[in-house]
């Protein structure tokens, strides 16, 4: 089946791209969601505080995720739901599994709306036994807001990333006892609004540096042991102590799912784990575009649905053959800054710069910088890991402009560095 | 009471199942008794999956023997029960002098064991065999291959219960006594009677030996852990790399690529007490990072995926502390008994060749008949991940649950979690489907499919939600529903 837009994933980034492609005027897209509904993580997110950027209202996950979900009804756009995309190819062939059957398409554009997976128990190759009872936050949340099925009545929780202490929450109202999150680095890694609403308000202790280093039971969990970390956050002897509890909630990281994305031979940078992109949201593979969580992790979703716009925004033009080559001048952060996206610019355009600093700065100067010549600077009373940043960069500051760029060359003032003074 | 059985195996494991397998070649009432609630939960889960060649084991052993056997005809039990191997050949690499010496004695002892193949290669012959592979020079064992030691222990269980062996799960054996020429073993408070008992209880097999009249073996455990790495590693590895064994043939920590396309980093191996044990100790998994990386430059973070362990019970003489021979036995002192003790690596490769002795040992003593209808072919259930597109359209046609993909890393559909459950023995616990299906085995590990693997196997089986197990007794999941 020929389509314009192939979109993979019907969550927050997949149905505002949908929408806004057809607002633009393109009519043969398709949607394909791989769960009963549509609304990806949202459905399970049944707390507030969605869409005060977006909307300027606070709503709950499915509310924001229905108010797509309505233009995407409201603008007749197809979705398939129950269908696993099993392949894609870097010539945009994509292959979905349904319980009608395989369906084919061969898409002009596509575009990568994935999401993100959590962090395992395996990949940070925590010791201890291996017993029940040990869920990542999001497995967790699915199973009580969405499964009605109750995990634990005592929890301790590891990484203080934001759905860990969302859980943290749920999980006191749901009338366990959370004795604690605990997080190896010095600071907390999700918003400072949660650290206040999810834990402060409930009386629930926050332990930095503090990690898991044992798993105690066989059969259902029994209880762990939490130790004090140095600088380098290696455990220091003699600070360990145990905490009875039958359930560890993981909550140490996302990561972008790429899986499809590398099956097409779509580049991943090593800093965000997701897809190169230029400020269109290109990836190297010509036609494959990427936006959301699937290509950053993001701190609010409202960024994914702003993101996923622009990224709409560039397929229409592509579509039209409108957008520039690819451009040549690269973006890169300095030792303070985690990732900075995109990784490469034409310079004609202005376009967000999204990053996340490396360690929390106080009264700090984020600078853009062009051959040492400053590009754009933004002042900050904070800026921390757990919050994306993102700073507008017009094209008439970068150096050369005006010029038209010529086609993939590399813009002659060089690459564009991030960096934090403090 | 139950009507009496023929004969009780005691013990699920890959051994156990192959003897029941065996067994039920003849008109004999087999059961199985184990304590766990599935298949291979002990050593049989916990192992590398290698098809050993038998070159390190003592000339005529029983090690030696069973092993060689096993290995050579690997291709035939593979069709027969279709279960995934591959003869991905072996190297153990070598950089020093002493290291020559020891592969040199090792292949001449192979070459005793009757292993074919063996050679000492260079350098660059090592690199044209496996890039991956860091050494100066390798002993090659082209006949070394891996298997998925799960799957295999599924398909002998699977083909003993198709041919009337009975599993009986969640049964741990804790007493046995002679009444009126039969076995009465009593287990989890029920009562077995059985003219013959196999004791094929692997890290219990000494306990259980005594209990059935055979005391005096000591059992050692040295367990082993591993890290599974993702399959992006996996593209790196063609086959098993091993270091040069010490003095002793111990092995040290080495890379082996699974049948799946995973890396298992490990097994290191140090002497517990506790033969339920399997926790992962930190100081032993930075060794096993350190070690792994002298073998398979990928030993990398962002490749690992779980670790686990297992505890091999290796028989010892409890004066000198030497390991000794698997035992495979019967003694007129004990009648009515097949006691298999100390069996640990190489098990596996050599499961059936124990079982037919086994049986050799029981056809000794009484005249068997044929079972007429046995059939040694398990059929192959589809697997969704490895078929082409068109076998997959023709799944779906067939089964709309194919059409569902239920583990996304390894590409399991519903209808596989279905079968897994409906098989007979069916999966139980979350643990089951994984062994079955390899659903909740991939990179994200149950990230995404475990909450529905576990709606399945409740509606299924029609569990209340207390009733949801991982893998053990008492592994509940969950401690009831949120709202009644």
């Amino acid at each position: 089946m020929k389509k314009e837009v192939v979109i993979i994933g019907g969550g927050p980034a997949g149905l505002a791209a949908a929408v806004k492609l057809r607002e633009r005027g393109i009519r043969e897209i398709v949607i394909l969601e791989r769960e009963e509904n549509l609304g990806g993580i949202l459905r399970q997110c049944i707390h507030d505080g969605f869409g005060l950027t977006r909307f300027r209202e606070s709503l709950s996950g499915p509310e924001y995720a229905r108010r797509f979900i309505e233009r995407v009804w409201a603008l007749d756009i197809p979705y398939v739901t129950e269908a696993s995309v099993i392949g894609l190819g870097a010539d945009r062939h994509v292959t979905a599994a349904t319980r009608n059957g395989l369906i084919e398409y061969e898409a002009e554009a596509v575009v990568l709306a994935m999401g993100c997976r959590e962090r395992t128990r395996g990949a940070l190759a925590i010791p201890g036994e291996r017993p029940a009872g040990i869920y990542t936050a999001g497995i967790a949340q699915a199973y009580i807001n969405l499964h009605n099925m109750m995990i634990g009545r005592e929890a301790v929780i590891l990484g203080s990333g934001d759905i860990g202490m969302i859980m943290a929450r749920r999980l006191t109202l749901e009338g366990a006892k959370v004795k604690g999150v605990f997080e190896i680095l010095p600071y907390p890694c999700g918003l400072p609004r949660n650290v206040t609403q999810c834990l402060d308000d409930f009386g629930i202790p926050l332990h930095l540096s503090h990690t898991v280093v044992d798993i105690k039971g066989r059969s259902r969990l029994e209880g762990v042991t939490v130790a004090r970390v140095d600088e380098s956050l290696v455990p220091i002897p003699g600070t360990e102590y145990e905490i009875p509890c039958d359930s560890l909630i993981l909550s140490v990281g996302l990561i972008p799912e790429n899986e499809l994305s590398l099956g097409a031979s779509v580049v991943l940078d090593p800093r965000t784990k997701g897809p190169e992109v230029d400020e269109f949201f290109r990836t190297n593979v010509p036609g494959i575009f990427a936006a959301g969580n699937v290509l950053q992790v993001h701190d609010l979703v409202d960024f994914v649905s702003l993101e996923a716009e622009k990224l709409a925004d560039a397929v229409a033009r592509h579509l039209a053959g409108g957008l520039p080559p690819r451009g040549g001048v690269e973006l890169s952060g300095d030792g303070t800054v985690g990732y900075v996206l995109p990784r490469r610019v034409g310079g004609a355009e202005d376009f967000t710069l999204s990053l996340r600093v490396k360690r929390p700065f106080r009264n700090c100067e984020i600078r853009v910088t062009q051959a040492g010549h400053l590009v754009k600077s933004l002042r900050l009373r904070k800026a921390i890991p757990a919050e994306m940043i993102r700073i507008p960069i017009r094209a008439a500051d970068l150096a050369g402009a005006g010029a038209p760029a010529a086609a993939g060359a590399p813009a002659s003032a060089g690459p564009l560095e991030v960096g934090v003074l403090c | 009471m139950r009507e009496p059985f023929d004969v009780l195996v005691i013990g699920a494991g890959v051994v156990g199942c192959a003897i029941a397998r065996e067994m039920s070649r003849y008109q004999l009432r087999v059961g199985l008794l184990e304590r766990e609630l599935d298949l291979a939960m002990g050593n049989s889960g916990r192992n590398s999956g290698v098809l050993h060649g038998g070159f390190t084991y003592a000339t005529g052993s029983l090690r030696a023997q069973t092993c060689v056997e096993g290995n050579h005809e690997f291709e035939s039990v593979a069709a027969e029960l279709n279960v995934p191997f591959k003869r991905s050949g072996k190297v153990v690499v070598g950089f020093t002098d002493a290291d020559m010496k020891s592969l040199e004695r090792f292949k001449a002892r192979g070459e005793a064991n009757d292993v074919r193949g063996l050679e000492i290669v260079d350098k660059k012959r090592l690199a044209e065999l496996d890039p991956s592979a860091i050494g100066e020079f390798a002993l090659f064992s082209p006949d070394s291959g891996i298997l998925d030691p799960m799957a295999y222990t599924v398909a002998l269980a699977e083909n003993a219960a198709m041919n009337g062996a009975e599993f009986l799960f969640g049964r741990e054996v804790s007493a046995a006594s002679r009444r009126e020429g039969l076995w009465e073993l009593t287990a989890s408070g029920e009562t077995f009677l059985t003219r013959w008992v196999v004791n094929s209880a692997g890290m219990d097999s000494a306990r259980i030996s005594a209990m059935l009249g055979i005391p005096g073996y000591v059992l050692r455990g040295f367990k082993g852990e591993y890290f599974v790495l993702d399959k992006k590693a996996g593209a790196f590895l063609k086959m098993p790399v091993y270091p040069a064994p010490d003095e002793k043939g111990g092995f040290a920590t080495h890379a082996t690529p699974t049948i799946h396309g995973n890396v298992l980093i490990g097994p290191d191996s140090y002497v517990v007490d506790d033969f339920a044990d399997f926790s992962s100790r930190k100081n032993r998994m930075d060794d096993l990072v350190r070690d792994g990386l002298r073998m398979f430059a990928q030993v990398k973070p962002e490749y690992f995926i779980r670790n686990f362990a297992g505890i091999r019970p290796k028989r010892i003489n409890p004066e000198t502390g030497e390991v000794l021979d698997f035992v495979c036995e019967a003694r007129d002192e004990a009648p009515g008994v097949i006691n298999l003790v100390g069996i640990e690596s190489p098990g596996l490769t050599g499961a059936l060749p124990l079982a037919r002795r086994a049986l050799g040992l029981l056809a000794a003593r009484e005249s068997l008949k044929p079972n007429p209808s046995f059939d040694p072919k398990r059929p192959a259930r589809p697997v969704f991940a490895e078929a082409d597109g068109q076998t997959r359209a023709r799944l779906i046609a067939e089964d709309p649950e194919h059409g569902e993909i239920i583990c996304r890393c390894e590409t399991v559909t519903k209808a596989e979690i279905l079968s897994a459950i409906r098989a007979l023995p069916g999966a139980k616990t979350l643990d089951g489907i994984k062994i079955r299906t390899r659903a909740m085995m991939g990179r994200c590990q149950g990230g995404y499919c475990q909450t529905r693997v576990a709606r399945i196997l409740r509606d299924e089986l029609g569990l209340p939600t207390e009733g949801i197990l991982l893998g053990r007794k008492g592994s509940k999941m969950f401690t009831g529903s949120v709202r009644e």
